[in-house]
């Protein structure tokens, strides 16, 4: 049995690439969620009721759908990042690596759906 | 690289609150992870809103029939708080990254403050949200 831990194990084995990468990218995309979460809650505030009518001249607006795909670009970085935290946590093994693929899956399916049905939309649905 | 079941130690790891006594500042670092998680499972109904609103009025109809139900509405309203809980928590985040902040008195201002902000924001979006319509 040895003694050795995981440390141990990896040190002097030269340094892992991404450094802080992970950090600073979730940290990137949280400064950017706040006005955009601003400008989501907005959006909804002005469509309260709306009609589908409505809602989709609204999207047609370049400046709705450029802050529509934003919002979507910026939110779905930044939970890819902090859902693969949660899941290392909790989860180990093979799980680990099905989840972390999964949920990078669950996020690219979100982005690319939204972001078509967004510019199905402004360049006329 | 590899390792082997004999030096695989079970040792506790890092979410080990078992042998924590419950405080307002470790609720509120679990609320964080909670209403993140929450935000990712609601980011489906904003493609499916994005979706109906692309598909035409006769789908979108029957989205919006969902969303506005009293489920539908509770759900949403609960999203609602979790986005700005959320968002507060980052900003938290944001003054502790300066290294500002950490002193226990701020921590619980802060834990307290971030509750009932986030509950009155939400409250207010929503009345905004009847007041417009």
């Amino acid at each position: 049995m040895t003694m050795r831990t995981p440390l141990n194990k990896v040190r002097h084995h030269g340094s892992a690439k991404s450094g802080t990468d992970h950090f600073w990218q979730q940290r990137l995309t949280a400064i950017a969620n706040v006005p955009l979460t601003l400008f989501l809650i907005w959006f909804f505030l002005s469509l309260s009721g709306a009609s589908h009518g409505e809602v989709v001249s609204s999207i047609k607006q370049p400046f709705v759908a450029f802050g529509l795909i934003a919002t979507i670009i910026s939110y779905v970085w930044h939970m890819r990042l902090g859902i693969q935290v949660v899941i290392e946590d909790y989860a180990h093994g093979n799980a680990k690596i099905i989840f972390v693929i999964g949920n990078i899956m669950f996020c690219a399916l979100i982005a690319l759906v939204s972001i078509f049905a967004i510019l199905k939309i402004s360049f006329g649905a | 690289m590899s390792t082997t079941p004999q030096n695989k130690i079970k040792r506790p790891l890092s979410p080990h609150l078992q042998i924590y006594k419950p405080m307002l500042t470790m609720t509120m670092s679990i609320v964080h992870r909670i209403t993140g998680v929450i935000l990712f499972l609601a980011t489906l109904l904003l493609a499916w809103w994005l979706i109906a609103a692309a598909a035409g009025p006769a789908y979108f109809d029957f989205v919006e029939g969902i969303l506005t139900s009293l489920l539908g509405r509770f759900v949403l309203f609960g999203a609602t708080w979790a986005l700005i809980h959320h968002t507060l928590g980052g900003l938290k985040h944001f003054l502790w990254d300066t290294g500002r902040g950490f002193d226990l008195k701020t921590v619980e201002l802060m834990a307290k403050g971030s509750i009932i902000a986030s509950i009155a924001l939400t409250f207010l979006v929503w009345a905004i949200a009847y007041g417009v319509r």
